[in-house]
């Protein structure tokens, strides 16, 4: 019966909306008709471009964005999608979730974007995904959560281009475990994405026989750490550290201050460090630790030529930091995410015969029947393996080392490492 | 953790996070002391000072203590000059009304806010501190009943975070002995007092309180640029201080400068040793029960004097 009433509520509005529609668009079809034509031969393809450019997820952001620029010059240079140029609509969400909401309407309303692309910060996404689900608006994005595959979002929200949570600490869990030790104390920002890691780590490594003594949840908004480190029990072998937000470095130097010259094993999240240069004061404890990227910060002594080529389009150097200054260090961890999404897009359009926004479904569905996706110039951080049932993608994980103030990879696992059993079917649900 | 050396951590942190708030809060108490302004757009001043904090001290470019020593004169000395052209220019030309004096504040905090966004950008952003080294503290135990002292592990301070601790309660003694031993504070408190009266005996109201503000701004940026090397430059930096400054404030007493600094201490070391032993949300929560419990059955304060 409940589940009944928001539908009703939803055809009563439809109704309404039509009648008045009727009018309006009677009166706007003389004039609006060879706009409309023209859009679908030649006008740019517009992709909604939601991106955290102010609050806590300001530096990703700002790479997010150089990363998706670079992709969509790429595209354009080749030809564009279909024989039209794509063009990116930015728009600031400040990382917030109701702003992030507001920014998809506007996508699909004001802007007349085709599709919406590029949301981080999970709780953002977990935000703006309802509302691009009733809008019908494509939504991409490159969040790392594990709410879409979870299967709490919608058939019009896909992750295609980064790997979710679940399925990274997944795939740390056996190295944690064979390699550093078995009682782990967890270190994680009080918010989806850190659950994610706290649920499903914790899960992974108790299967592999550890014991997690200790879950210490710290506000994302937190400025100060040294109080949450005395949870720490005594006999924990292995810190697991993650973290986001401004503050990310006054959380690795207060964990440094605190340990001194007696530390535990560390495993941490390069999320605790992106954007944040390895040779600040007070860093130099982390020697020695390891660290999971999603894609390796240092250009590594077996440096793939496409993964050189990536580099080079977005203007980051062989440290993982902007070439114009080296002190501008990139979130090259996730940042590749947006570069591969807009590839897929782009593939997606093409496998559809995409012409506009009544092809959406139509982009839906091409993108759900894809499956391997081969390392390349469209995938530089390795191959994947998409999923369209839970609208998720797989790929390869990375564990490096920090030696001599960089990261050295010292790990890599398969792309089987990372599966996990389907929590959900999107292609049953009706567009 | 034991709970000896836990407790000992605790209130460690718990005198730093006391110091700075003691500063930051000290300059809203002196404000709303003097002129009656409550200034919402006091934790901008404070965001300020360490901004500008990080940007003396990476123009600069040369030793960390020189660019430390640096900020700490020049970033106070802007902020106040900025506090006071804007007294000038806004808050006497609203007539210090309190409705509108409030709006107008929370106007100059999104300017300052919004303005720093566009400048200095949104990232976070670290001051390397004079001096940091770790000091491992140690702690007694009763082996075989004789005294013995052995390094707990993780109970640490570092030497910048008692350089903190000991520089506010300077700068506290500093401004004691101005409101008190020199003409300039007797013509403040004067002020404070009876301004119509202090305006009779040709003391130039206006220019006092434009120094007054100008000066209770400087004391956030002080404490700011003392706290940045700690934490980091952020333009959203403000809102935690300012929240605490006005628990401080109201708790301690309206413009009372020694109930101000009691409460800092009382509310910065609850902070600290609540939010060790249980939540940092619990300590907040705690704390603005506090407030409604003051203001409820004292509303004047600790050290607050009954309204007229």
């Amino acid at each position: 019966m409940t589940e009944r009433l928001p539908a009703r509520g939803l055809l009563d509005r439809r109704g309404a909306l039509k009648t008045l529609g009727l009018g309006a668009g009677a009166l706007a079809a003389s004039t609006a008709m060879p706009g409309f034509i023209q859009a679908q031969s030649s006008a740019p393809i517009r992709i909604g471009f939601q991106v955290h450019r102010t609050g806590i997820g300001a530096s990703y952001g700002r790479w997010y964005d150089r990363t998706s620029q670079a992709a969509v010059k790429r595209i354009n240079d080749a030809g564009g999608i279909n024989g039209r140029m794509v063009e990116l609509v930015p728009e600031d969400d400040g990382t917030d979730p109701k702003r992030g909401a507001e920014v998809v309407e506007k996508f699909a309303t004001q802007s007349k974007c085709d599709v919406a692309f590029g949301t981080l910060f999970s709780h953002v996404v977990i935000g703006s995904a309802p509302r691009a689900g009733e809008l019908k608006l494509p939504y991409f994005v490159v969040s790392e959560g594990h709410h879409v595959a979870s299967g709490m979002l919608n058939r019009y929200t896909l992750q295609p281009g980064i790997t979710d949570v679940k399925s990274q600490v997944q795939a740390m869990a056996p190295f944690v475990s064979q390699n550093l030790g078995k009682k782990v104390c967890m270190i994680f920002p009080d918010f989806a994405f850190g659950h994610d890691h706290r649920d499903y780590f914790s899960k992974a490594f108790e299967a592999q026989g550890g014991t997690i003594n200790a879950k210490i949840a710290i506000p994302p908004t937190e400025t100060s750490f040294t109080k949450y480190f005395p949870q720490i029990p005594r006999d924990t072998e292995v810190i697991y550290h993650v973290m986001t937000g401004p503050a990310v470095l006054t959380f690795v130097k207060e964990l440094g201050e605190f340990f001194g010259p007696s530390r535990p094993e560390l495993f941490g999240f390069i999320d605790s460090l992106e954007a944040v240069d390895m040779s600040s004061p007070g860093l130099e404890f982390l020697e020695g630790s390891y660290m999971w990227e999603g894609n390796p910060r240092y250009a590594q002594a077996d440096q793939t030529e496409y993964d050189k080529a990536y580099r080079e389009a977005v203007g980051v150097d062989d440290n993982g930091a902007s070439v114009s200054d080296g002190k501008d260090v990139s979130t090259y961890a996730h940042m590749f995410g947006c570069w591969e999404t807009l590839n897929i897009i782009k593939a997606g359009m093409e496998a559809s015969g995409y012409q506009g926004p009544d092809d959406r479904a139509a982009l839906i569905e091409a993108v759900e029947a894809m499956t391997d996706m081969p390392e390349g110039m469209d995938h530089p951080q390795g191959a994947k393996r998409f999923n369209g049932k839970t609208h998720q993608v797989f790929g390869h994980q990375y564990i490096s080392k920090v030696e001599g103030g960089r990261m050295n990879r010292v790990h890599t696992t398969s792309i089987e490492d990372t599966l996990y059993e389907d929590e959900v079917d999107y292609t049953t649900q009706s567009f | 953790m034991d709970f000896g050396p836990h407790l000992m951590l605790a209130m460690l942190e718990g005198a730093v996070a006391a110091a700075i708030l003691a500063l930051t809060a000290m300059g809203l108490s002196v404000v709303f002391g003097v002129m009656r302004v409550v200034n919402v757009a006091h934790g901008e001043f404070y965001m300020l000072g360490a901004v500008i904090a990080w940007f003396v001290a990476t123009t600069l470019g040369t030793h960390p203590a020189l660019g430390f020593v640096a900020a700490l004169v020049i970033a106070p000395a802007l902020v106040g000059a900025l506090a006071a052209a804007a007294d000038k220019l806004i808050l006497q030309r609203i007539d210090y009304d309190p409705e509108r004096t409030i709006v107008a504040t929370i106007g100059l905090l999104y300017i300052i806010q919004q303005g720093t966004l566009m400048t200095f950008g949104p990232d976070a952003r670290p001051v390397e501190p004079p001096f940091n080294s770790r000091i491992a503290l140690p702690w007694y135990e009763w082996v075989d009943g004789k005294l013995s002292f052995y390094y707990p592990w993780g109970l640490s301070i570092t030497s910048y975070k008692l350089f903190v601790i000991a520089a506010a309660a300077a700068i506290l003694v500093a401004l004691w002995l101005f409101m008190t031993r020199t003409r300039a504070g007797l013509i403040m408190r004067a002020t404070q007092q009876d301004s119509q009266m202090a305006q009779a005996f040709g003391i130039p109201v206006s220019r006092v309180y434009a120094l007054v503000f100008g000066l209770g701004a400087a004391l956030a940026a002080m404490g700011a640029v003392l706290v940045v090397p700690i934490q980091q430059a952020h333009y959203l930096m403000g809102a935690d201080p300012l929240l605490l400054s006005f628990i401080v404030v109201i708790i301690g007493g309206l413009g009372s400068l020694p109930g101000t600094v009691i409460a800092a201490i009382l509310i910065g070391m609850s902070d600290g040793v609540i939010s060790v032993f249980f939540s940092p949300t619990l300590a907040k929560i705690l704390a603005t029960l506090a407030v409604a419990m003051v203001l409820v059955f004292r509303p004047q304060g600790i050290l607050g004097k009954k309204a007229h």
